[in-house]
Formats: structure tokens, sequence, C-alpha cells
């Protein structure tokens, strides 16, 4: 009993010092929200990494304001209780005033009504739901920004390609109709290439578990698109296209970064191109210069560079815009910061990235041709 | 026609409050199905080619469907026991060919221990010996699973022994589903030979990968052709094993009355295993035209062809063989033609919407006898 309660003044004291040693004037504290456990470890990981990178980088040249960097890194898991749970121990604990995170949607909305509540400056890295910047109200949570872009962009960015690059007249499209990723993604493709000149000769729906393409794919044969878009994940992709081939239908397939696995079947898929944040084969200094420090700081299982993914490029350039934003408001003042983040202009790996008066990022998409059994870089498309 | 039972579905007592009003319901039937003809006809004129293509869909459908309506109707013919686990029997097949192609290499097995035998014997003999080790997977699993779960309530109420059968479903599917075993994932299916496609469009052409096929032409594949054989082969078999030999004779007896027969000194039990057996065999076979044919599967797979083709056995006349067959047929056109001409999420509606109709007017299925009932 004695020893436990022992134990326990000790735990309060060590937590009282740690605090207090928060306050500390001459450092400033990033909070680091990424999902190490839960369903998606292999992206906390990634943007964990990609965003120590980046301060460890803004460190080696002296800091921001004259100030060093420090992280906290906490464990959000994906869900929205341990998130909630771990951004209060950063705030309240630790004192940061900058956060790094959430990855997941369904996280990083709780997270932001608490930052925008208390003032403190939040950039998600990969959370691609509207909710997340702009509270149920219909207004922009002042202090809380993204830095990739919007489900909806990949759809216009995805017309513009088939209209401009593969100069194609008529689309098919095939969409999830309870996929709310699938649909947004379906929608304003639709629109940005029925305004862009093109026409839509088919949309045909399906369910999640469908295996059974054949009478979609008869009709998508019968009216001869140019392009089929079919926005979904991989593990759609890899039906949808594989029966397709099966069938002799000769149509360009095109998505979004629901394709980005390495569970896609490159065979079949073989001819189609996606949408994505980022490529490590993009040639831009930018890219290659990030890709070659990554590979120098982490090593995978093999002792080989890891080649980064879009997570950890995202979370490096949402890393930077964050301190980039401290340095132009010059004081380590969050009413500040957000007033400099709102009016940043940010170079980053995963593009030029300015923000529009929903805190979304507008910025290039990259798009990846899969060819020859492999996933290759073919061109950035600018909004 | 050869029945193995002959007992309605509903309960004696419930059709009789009905009966006077019965004919509206069969009125109402038979315009529905005026119309749904006429809709059809009318797609048919106006484009013959589209329509063919997607009976074609539909067929390939309806045969997978038949081999495991096969395995609910005897069973039900049987033990008057609805067979829920019989999906994924039928889920577990797909995977035991998953793992014997992936893990093990057996469809190519005659190539590597007769290196000389020409590629055409190959690819035959190493798919068919696939093929057959799922089936007597499937016919492992069946008789364990009416051994330990079945039997033991053979004398219990009915309702018991379907409520087991859900059980051992849901067991089968989440047991599946763990990370060591089958997994919860999606898992891209490689098929043990590749798949051939041909059109027809002034005669019989092969799809070469560099050009597609002229407009309006009709593409089928050798996996609808394989599909096809199958089916049909298993109907001819079973039909041959119902009505002529031994095994089936006794499966009859057992079928109309299962004491009598224990008097006669048939050994009921095992009747009945060789029964599950058999259904199993089938579905286990289903199973693998199934994954070859769409060529992804996972730990739930069995569910919805499972439940789709009960319907079938329903729509048959359930204890019927021929009844299954031609169910089967029926439910894989409604399910394509759906999905053709109203839209894919429809599908498991109409599947379904055709359940309740059939029970509601016609509760014995097309091939079912109206009842007369054991005392």
């Amino acid at each position: 009993m004695r020893a436990f309660k022992m134990a326990g003044l000790l735990l309060l004291s060590v937590i009282i010092l740690v605090a207090c040693g928060g306050g500390g004037g001459d450092t400033i504290k990033v909070g680091i929200l990424a999902p190490l456990s839960g369903p998606v470890p292999t992206f906390g990981v990634m943007t964990r990494d990609g965003s120590l990178l980046a301060i460890e980088e803004w460190n080696a040249k002296g800091g921001v304001l004259g100030k060093k960097l420090t992280a906290v890194v906490e464990d959000s898991q994906c869900t929205p209780d341990p998130a909630v749970n771990a951004a209060n121990k950063l705030i309240d604990q630790d004192k940061v005033k900058y956060i790094m995170g959430e990855v997941c949607s369904k996280a990083s909305i709780p997270v932001s009504e608490i930052a925008n509540a208390k003032k403190v400056v939040q950039i998600s890295s990969t959370s691609t739901n509207p909710d997340v910047t702009v509270g149920k109200d219909g207004k922009v949570k002042d202090f809380v920004f993204r830095a990739c872009f919007i489900d909806p962009f990949q759809g216009t960015v995805g017309a513009k390609f088939a209209l401009d690059t593969q100069k194609a007249k008529t689309v098919f499209i095939l969409l999830d109709q309870a996929n709310d990723y699938v649909k947004g993604l379906a929608e304003y493709f639709e629109k940005a290439f029925v305004a862009g000149g093109g026409k839509i000769v088919g949309k045909e729906t399906y369910t999640a578990k469908d295996t059974d393409f054949n009478a979609i794919l008869a009709k998508v044969a019968a009216a001869k698109p140019e392009v089929v878009y079919l926005p979904d994940y991989y593990n759609v992709v890899n039906l949808v296209t594989k029966q397709a081939k099966e069938k002799g239908i000769k149509a360009v397939f095109m998505g979004g970064d629901g394709w980005d696995s390495s569970d896609l079947d490159l065979k079949a898929a073989d001819g189609g191109f996606f949408t994505n944040h980022y490529s490590p084969a993009d040639t831009r200094p930018e890219v290659q210069n990030f890709v070659k420090a990554f590979g120098a700081k982490y090593k995978d299982d093999k002792g080989q560079p890891k080649v980064p993914d879009a997570l950890a490029a995202l979370a490096y350039d949402a890393t930077n815009m964050l301190l980039q934003a401290i340095k132009e408001a010059g004081a380590d003042d969050t009413a500040k910061v957000k007033d400099a983040m709102a009016k940043i202009n940010f170079n980053g790996v995963s593009g030029k990235i300015t923000l529009d008066a929903n805190h979304n990022p507008v910025k290039s998409a990259t798009i990846l041709a899969v060819k020859d059994g492999k996933v290759q870089f073919n061109s950035v498309v600018n909004p | 026609m050869p029945q193995l039972s002959v007992p309605p579905l509903a309960p004696q007592g419930a059709r009789r409050p009905g009966a006077r009003l019965a004919w509206i319901g069969q009125a109402f039937l038979g315009i529905l199905a005026l119309i749904t003809l006429v809709i059809l006809a009318k797609d048919l004129v106006r484009d013959p080619k589209l329509f063919i293509q997607i009976v074609i869909s539909g067929l390939q459908l309806g045969f997978v469907y038949a081999l495991i309506a096969l395995g609910y109707t005897m069973v039900y013919g049987i033990v008057r026991l609805i067979n829920f686990a019989h999906g994924d029997v039928f889920m577990v097949g797909a995977f035991v060919s998953f793992y014997a192609v992936t893990r093990f290499q057996l469809h190519v097995w005659p190539a590597a221990v007769f290196p000389g035998l020409p590629y055409a014997l190959v690819v035959i003999i190493g798919p068919i010996t696939v093929m057959l080790l799922s089936m007597v997977v499937c016919m492992a699993l069946a008789i364990t699973i009416e051994r330990v779960a079945y039997k033991p309530l053979r004398d219990a109420p009915r309702i018991a022994a379907l409520i087991t059968a859900i059980g051992v479903s849901f067991f089968l599917e989440f047991f599946g589903a763990l990370s060591f075993v089958f997994s919860p994932r999606f898992i891209p299916y490689q098929r043990p030979f590749d798949v051939v496609t041909w059109y027809i469009n002034d005669g019989i052409h092969l799809v070469s990968s560099a050009q597609a096929p002229p407009d309006g032409s009709i593409t089928f594949s050798n996996i609808f052709l394989i599909i096809a054989f199958a089916s049909v082969l298993t109907q001819v078999l079973l039909q041959f094993l119902v009505r002529r030999t031994k095994i089936g004779k006794a499966m009859r007896a057992v079928s109309f009355d299962k004491s009598a027969a224990r008097l006669m000194g048939i050994n009921v039990d095992q009747v009945i295993s060789f029964t599950f057996a058999v259904g199993a065999g089938f579905a286990g076979l289903g199973g693998v035209l199934y994954a070859i044919a769409y060529s992804s599967i996972w730990s739930q797979l069995g569910i919805l062809p499972g439940l789709k083709a009960f319907v079938a056995a329903v729509l048959g006349g359930i204890g019927s063989i021929p009844g299954a067959f031609v169910g089967a047929l029926i439910m894989g056109q409604a399910e394509a033609l759906t999905m053709g001409y109203i839209s894919t999420p429809m599908r498991d509606a109409v599947a379904f919407t055709i359940l309740i109709l059939v029970l509601l007017v016609r509760p014995t299925g097309i091939f079912g006898e109206p009842e007369k009932e054991k005392a």
C-alpha cells in the first residue's frame, strides 16, 4: 500500500516536472498525431517519419525564429477517442501550440474541434474529408488546415487529364453508390468532363461486394467509350479490369489514389492511369532531394533506403508548411501563424500549394500510369 | 421426374386459409411475368446482341448456382434440413483451390512429375486435379459437419437443426476471416489456366490482346464453356446416381420414410452422410469455378451465392433435382438481366423478391408436387 502511494507520488512529481519543463521559452514544440497502432499502422509510421525528417532539417538550419524545434509524437490510432485524448495531452500537458495530424479523417475531425476551440494550429497531412476544415455550421475552422487535396479535386484533375492528354471525348463511369469517396470523385469528374466538352456515354453503379461485372461490361462494350472512369479501391479495380481485358475491351481505365496499392493487379490494370498526390519518380528537384534525404535517414528491414510514399511526402509537406508559416508570422503566436498559414505560398514535394477560402490546398496532382508491370510517373496536372 | 422429396416448404395448415384466394396471387404473378416478358422482348428487339451477351453472363452465373443448389435440394430431400452452411462449404472449396494453386503449384504437377508431357495435357490434367482436391476436401468437411453438428440433433425439432446450420455457417465465415486462416481481405485469385475469349461476328474468332473485337460481337470465354459443361455433367451424373444405382435407391427410400428404410436394412446414417458429401463435392467444384470466373475470393464469398442458390432450389421446388437446375438458371438470368437493364444494386433485391413471390404463390416451386404429407 505504502509502496503504491510512494510510486504514485513519484509519478505525479515526474509529470509535474515534465509539464513545467514544457513551458520553457527557447524551443517550439510540434505535436505529431500519427496512427502508429490501430488499423493503419503503416500510414502512421510513414507520416511520423516524414514529419520528423522535416523538423530535423529545420533544426539543422538553426530552427525557426532562432528557436530549436522539438517533436512530441503521440499514437492516435486512426480512431476518434484515442486521438482526442492524445490531442488533449499534447495541448494541456505538453503545452504544444502546433499539431501535425491526424491521418484519418474520422480522427482528424474531432481533434480539429479541440484545436480550433483552444486556438492551437492544426494541419492534417492526409485527411481528405471536407469536414476537417469546415465546421457543421458551414464556417471555416480558423486554426485548422490540410496539406492534401480533398477527394473531389482528384475527379476534376482526372477529367482534365482525360480531355487534354488522352484527347478523350467519351467516358463511361463506373461507381459504387454507397462509397462517398468513389461518389465524390465520380461526380466531380463528370462535372469537369462535361464542362470541358466531353460526353458521358454511360454510367453504371455496382455494390462493394460484387464480383461479377460481366453484364455491366457488356454495356460498356456496347457504348464504346474511349475512357472508363473507375475511381474505386484496388480490389474492385483488379476485378473489373481483369474481366474487361477478357472481354476484349480496349478503353483506357482511369481512377484515383484508391488504386495506389502494392496489391493492384498490374497486369489487369495495364494501360490505365490514376491520379495521386505524389510520385517518387517525379524528376522535380524538391521530390528527388526529399527521396534522397528520406532514404538516408530511414532504412527498411533489409537495410535498403526506404522509399517514401504519398503519406510520408504529405506529412513532410504539412510540417514544412507549418514551420514556414511560423517563420513568416515572425512570432510564436498561433493567432499570427494561422493568418500566415492562410496566405501561404509553399513549394513542396507534392506540388505548389496555396490554400483556398476553406483551407483546402490548391495544388497540382500527379498522374501515374500502369505500364509494363510497373506504376510509372506520367505527368503533373495543374488545377 | 425423379423426386427426392415431396413436402411443401410451408406447413400444411398455413395454406388453407388462403386457398380460396390463391388464384389472386397466381393471377398477379402471371401478370407480373407477362410484363417482364414484354419488357425483355422489347430489349431483345432493340439490341439483340447486347441481350444475348447479357444472357450468356446470366447463364454462367446460373450454372454455378446450379452446382450449389443441388446440395441444398438433396440434403433437404433426405433430412428436411436447410443446410445454411452449404454456401460456406462452397467458399472453402474456392480457398482450397487457391492454396493448391499458389502454395503447391498443384495445377502444373503433371509437368513437374512427367517433364515430357505435352503442354495441352498438363493444362487439362492439372486443373482437374485441383478441382478434384477441392471436391474431396469439401466432402470431408461436410461429413464432419454432419457428424458433429447435425447428427446429434436428428431427433430434435427441425428448428434446432436449422439454427445449428446457421451457427455452423457463421463459424465457417468468421473462422475463415481470422488472419491465420484465410484472412478477412479480398484475395486476388490465381487461375490454374489462362482465359481464352472468343467472339462471334461472321464466325467464331479468337480475341487477341492487340485489337478489340469489332462492334456488335458477342464474346464468350473458355471459362463459360467449362462451367456449362461441368454443371450439365453433374446434373446427368446425379440423375444416374439417384435413379440407377443402389445407393440412389437407398436415398430415395430414406427420403420417403426414414424409419421404414431403416427397418428394411438400409444404413440411414451412411446414406445421409453420403448425401451431404455429394452435395458438398458439387459445391466445392462450384467454388473453384466461381473463383476462376470472377477471380477474387474472401472469407464471406459463400454467403450471397449460397443464399441465391437456396432461392433457386426453392424456386425449382426444394427436394427436386431438375428443379434446382432449372431454378438456378432462372436465378442467373434474373440477376444478369436486372444488372443489364435495371441497375446492378437491384440484383439482390430482385433475387429475394423471387423467393418471397414463390413462397407466397407456389411454395412447392416449379417442379414441386402438391403436398402428400405422410401420416
